[in-house]
């Protein structure tokens, strides 16, 4: 690589600052998973249409594929390995494993990273499409299965795991609907 | 020989762990982002492959320019034709003869997106510049990818995946004029694809004089023997793992080009080599389900007792390899006729070759039969449940074989229960939640029952753990988890002594994750191993430092099972709403309730189950490959245009079911992978219809299709019994424009003749 092609970028990651060189037309996606080995964040599409390599930039979430490395310098990342606290679980995490949110698991941790930032959307009040009143003196909205699905819906599950996924979300929110027996 | 010690005493586990829910043995690892798919393995000096794909649907490759490539930073080589590492020629391997395997091995080009070259570099994006600087020119031909009735080229398919292509008893011409009421239509399905969320990958390389690989296979055994066969190599030289794989439903049961092609760059460059395909890519590499034309035509008595069943089903092929669609086999076991007949033909076109994709036949099958029923339900003036119960097989249709098992009737009823079907009012376009028409519909769902023979090895510890090895796939099913708890009831131990390791070919033969039979077939010979070994561990046998390690292989058992019916069943059902105004139907719940062996394990048959009833809503509503015959390709190859259903599309979904073990398994398991699937599409359009008056008899079902189809106006009075009549009912063809692969429209009745028989 020549110096006109590659850069020397840090990526702060799961709180940890990484110096690397990387070439200009990389990814954050396959720097993450290519470079630093940190694989946990998928790539299901590599254009921005499945979810599956969600991650939290400065705490929103971004599809890391279409966001290029050098791009992402100077700003926190969060991916999946940096979800739990250390052995302990996120509370998103355990919901996840004990509700069955998932199949295959390979959308799992770009589920996960979504979850979280829809936790973090809904508790500053942000509406979506599925929110009857979008006044901001309404307030928020109940988190119900119907927000629910609204703001997860980038992340796409073909094994159809989307019921206990949902759920998964509400236990964690502390909303949980009745579950169907 | 070194001293044995005594097993330590066995702790009896209170309760059995098959029937209880059990968490995901490897969920943790999924949720921390720890467990390794196909391409998250990493390997000093890893080189990355790169696949070209053909930019014209049918032709033969004139020039490789390759040699500019190949002064491009990074890249390592360039593999094509003129200098691929020859393949096995007449390879056939688990399916059968499959020239699709014949990679880089010819010039010709039998459909746009075939593999062309492939390039290798040090870096992904090096490699993935020089594919797209490769210039390949070619010879073309001119190329057909439309799917139609009456299509010269087309045949009957002499076989299928699913038994015979033909059957036939009884007069079915003369059955249908002597019935009271007939139905006959057509349905159409669109070009499906599987589109795991894991693009298929495998990373490739020689150690100790062995191949090694990685590959997202559902399985590993077959993958291993199969690359062994194809690259001419003594299959005790290559091995295939397949831990973690995201998801496969029947695009990953076979040897697809980026193992191929990984596996001689490797040979080719002596360094490990991972290709990962694009999303883009799967569209054309893995297979996928064809368009159908079906004609389903039933004739009746005024009570809907069947005198008449017809069914004919038209798929696409590939002018590789043959693979049909076997939707007509739906009936065989399902519904019984004085006359019956079950035929298929299929139409070669310049297309990438189908193959088996989650419930293979079934799901467009059931989709036609059960629609069809519901239309003869109406037209008798019957509830589509009580239509159903009357015409419950007192045997094989087709086979005379008796049933192993039959509970579709109390399918029927427990769901019918639990739904609120009682007092349904028949009448369709009624129901109005402002602006919305709502309806309900059901259909009846069924898979059929088997097993395969497998091996498998079960280890006792001295301090008390085992170990079970068996070349498994878990491809989201939770087959791990179950062949877990299988082992610990079969050593009477607690699943947390048992340690079951899975998706390595060198734990011997084991039948892939597919046809609803891997955890079946898997657990049955888990079990048998582990029962040896308690057995022998009960008898005083010591156990030595390397552990006492029993073989167990089902072979004997499975071929001797006697010759029955065997199949897993269930009832759909579905509540839509449709809005008028923009066409667009929401799914507002769906009910299934099976009949499907001994569920091992309820947390993962239930998520499990309620998929495969995903799969049906996205069939029903949501899935269409559109493939353009200009350029023969597919205009929306990704998972922006080709809408999988998303979160927001799936409502509530209740799954319950019987208590239904198998006569013939030894801890009377069916399976649960395609049932779900069965019968859910049609349940949907079911719905639709008693929300709308509207009959949609091609999928998907588009807003632009309800909006063309308009509802019938909404009547007050209720609906008398359908007047009695032996004309037959077409279904009116929506277009009588040429139809793609993938966009195929009800043709003309008059072209059945030539089309169909």
């Amino acid at each position: 690589m020549t110096e006109a092609t590659s850069s020397v970028i840090t990526l702060h990651i799961n709180g940890t600052p990484h110096t690397l060189t990387v070439d200009h037309r990389t990814t954050l996606l396959d720097a993450l998973r290519e470079r630093l080995a940190l694989t946990g964040t998928k790539k299901g599409c590599d254009q921005g249409q499945c979810g599956a390599c969600t991650v939290l930039l400065d705490g929103r979430r971004a599809v890391a594929c279409l966001q290029l490395a050098v791009a992402a310098e100077g700003r926190a990342i969060t991916t999946i390995e940096g979800v739990a606290d250390g052995d302990r679980l996120h509370p998103v995490q355990q919901a996840f494993l004990e509700l069955d949110g998932y199949q295959c698991g390979y959308c799992t941790p770009g589920q996960i990273c979504s979850a979280l930032a829809v936790l973090d959307e809904h508790a500053a009040g942000w509406p979506s499409a599925a929110t009857a009143d979008v006044r901001p003196e309404a307030g928020p909205p109940a988190l119900t299965d119907a927000e629910i699905r609204e703001r997860m819906s980038g992340n796409l599950c073909r094994c159809g795991a989307y019921p206990t996924i949902v759920r998964a979300v509400a236990r964690a929110a502390g909303a949980e609907s009745e579950v169907v027996a | 020989m070194t001293t044995a010690t005594t097993a330590p005493a066995a702790t009896t586990p209170a309760t059995p762990s098959v029937g209880a829910s059990h968490l995901r043995v490897e969920g943790r690892d999924k949720v921390t982002g720890a467990a390794r798919y196909a391409a998250d393995h990493p390997a000093d000096g890893l080189a990355h492959g790169w696949i070209v794909l053909s930019t014209v649907a049918r032709g033969r490759i004139r020039s490789v320019d390759d040699a500019p490539v190949r002064a491009m930073p990074g890249v390592l080589t360039v593999l094509h034709h003129g200098n691929a590492p020859r393949l096995k020629e007449d390879f056939a391997g688990t399916f059968g003869p499959d020239a699709t395997t014949r990679i880089l091995q010819h010039d010709r080009v039998p459909h746009a997106g075939w593999p062309v070259a492939c390039v290798v570099a040090e870096t992904p994006e090096q490699a993935r510049e020089a594919a797209e600087a490769l210039v390949v020119t070619y010879d073309t031909e001119p190329h057909d990818v439309t799917l139609r009735p009456g299509h010269p080229g087309s045949h009957p398919a002499e076989t299928t995946a699913m038994g015979p292509g033909r059957t036939e008893k009884g007069d079915v011409e003369a059955e249908l004029a002597a019935s009271d009421i007939v139905v006959d239509a057509w349905y159409t399905t669109p070009e499906e694809h599987h589109n795991p969320m894991e693009p298929h990958a495998a990373m490739a390389r020689w150690e100790d004089g062995r191949l090694e690989v990685v590959d997202s296979t559902q399985g590993a055994y077959a993958t291993a023997r199969d690359l062994a066969q194809l690259l001419g190599l003594d299959p005790a030289d290559v091995r295939v793992r397949s831990e973690h794989v995201g998801g496969g439903f029947g695009s990953k049961a076979q040897a697809r080009p980026h193992l191929v092609l990984a596996a001689m760059a490797a040979t080719v460059l002596g360094r490990p080599v991972r290709i990962a395909l694009t999303r883009r890519q799967t569209f054309s590499l893995i297979g996928h389900r064809s368009a159908t034309v079906q004609r389903v035509r039933l004739g009746a008595g005024a009570d809907g007792r069947l005198r008449a069943l017809d069914h004919a089903a038209l798929s696409a092929t590939s002018t590789v390899h043959e693979f049909v669609e076997p939707s007509a086999a739906y009936a065989r076991s399902m519904y019984d006729a004085s006359g019956h007949r079950t035929v298929h033909r299929v139409l070669p076109l310049d297309v990438p070759t189908p193959t088996f994709m989650r419930a293979p036949g079934e799901a467009p099958g059931s989709f036609a039969v059960e629609c069809a029923l519901d239309e003869l339900a109406e037209r008798c003036g019957l509830d589509p449940i009580v239509l159903r119960a009357r015409n419950e097989p007192a045997a094989g249709p087709v086979s005379g074989l008796p049933f192993a098992g039959h509970r579709l009737a109390d399918c029927f009823t427990e769901g019918a229960r639990r739904f609120g079907w009682a007092g349904r009012d028949p009448r369709p376009g009624v129901r109005r939640d402002g602006r919305w028409l709502l309806g309900t519909g059901t259909a009846a769902s069924s898979f059929f029952t088997g097993a395969f023979p497998a091996t498998a090895t079960a280890t006792a510890h001295a301090d008390g753990a085992f170990t079970v090895r068996i070349a498994a796939a878990d491809i989201g099913t939770g087959a791990r988890t179950a062949l877990t708890q299988l082992a610990a009831d079969a050593l009477d131990v607690a699943p947390d002594r048992v340690r079951v390791l899975i998706a390595d070919s060198d734990f011997g033969d084991a039948w892939v994750a597919g046809g609803s039979m891997g955890t079946r077939s898997w657990g049955w010979a888990v079990r048998l191993a582990a029962r040896d070994l308690r057995d022998r561990l009960a008898s005083g046998a010591g156990i030595p430092p390397e552990g006492l390690t029993v073989r167990a292989n089902t072979e004997e058992a499975v071929r001797s099972l006697a010759a029955y019916e065997r199949h897993a069943y269930g009832a759909q059902f579905a509540e839509v709403a449709v809005d008028p105004g923009t066409g667009e139907i929401r799914v507002r719940r769906m009910l299934g309730v099976f009949a499907a062996g001994r569920i091992v394990n309820p947390l993962t048959a239930r998520n499990q189950l309620t998929g495969g009833m995903v799969w049906g809503l996205s069939m029903a509503l949501h899935e269409e490959a559109v493939r353009d015959t200009a350029s023969g390709g597919l205009v929306n190859a990704d998972l922006a245009g080709y809408h999988v259903a998303a979160h927001a599309d799936v409502p509530a979904i209740e799954v319950a079911w019987l208590d239904d073990p198998d006569p013939d398994d030894p801890v009377g398991i069916k399976g649960i992978g395609e049932i779900g699937t069965v019968g859910s599409a049609a349940a949907v359009a079911n719905a639709v219809w008693h929300a709308t008056g509207v009959r949609h008899r091609d999928l998907p079902i588009r807003p632009d299709r309800v909006l063309a189809g308009g509802a019938a106006p909404v009547t007050a009075a209720p609906v008398t019994a359908a007047p009695v009549t032996a004309a037959p009912v077409t279904a009116a063809p929506v277009t009588a424009a040429p139809v793609t692969a993938a966009s195929v429209t009800a043709a003309p009745v008059e072209q059945d003749r030539a089309g169909h028989r």
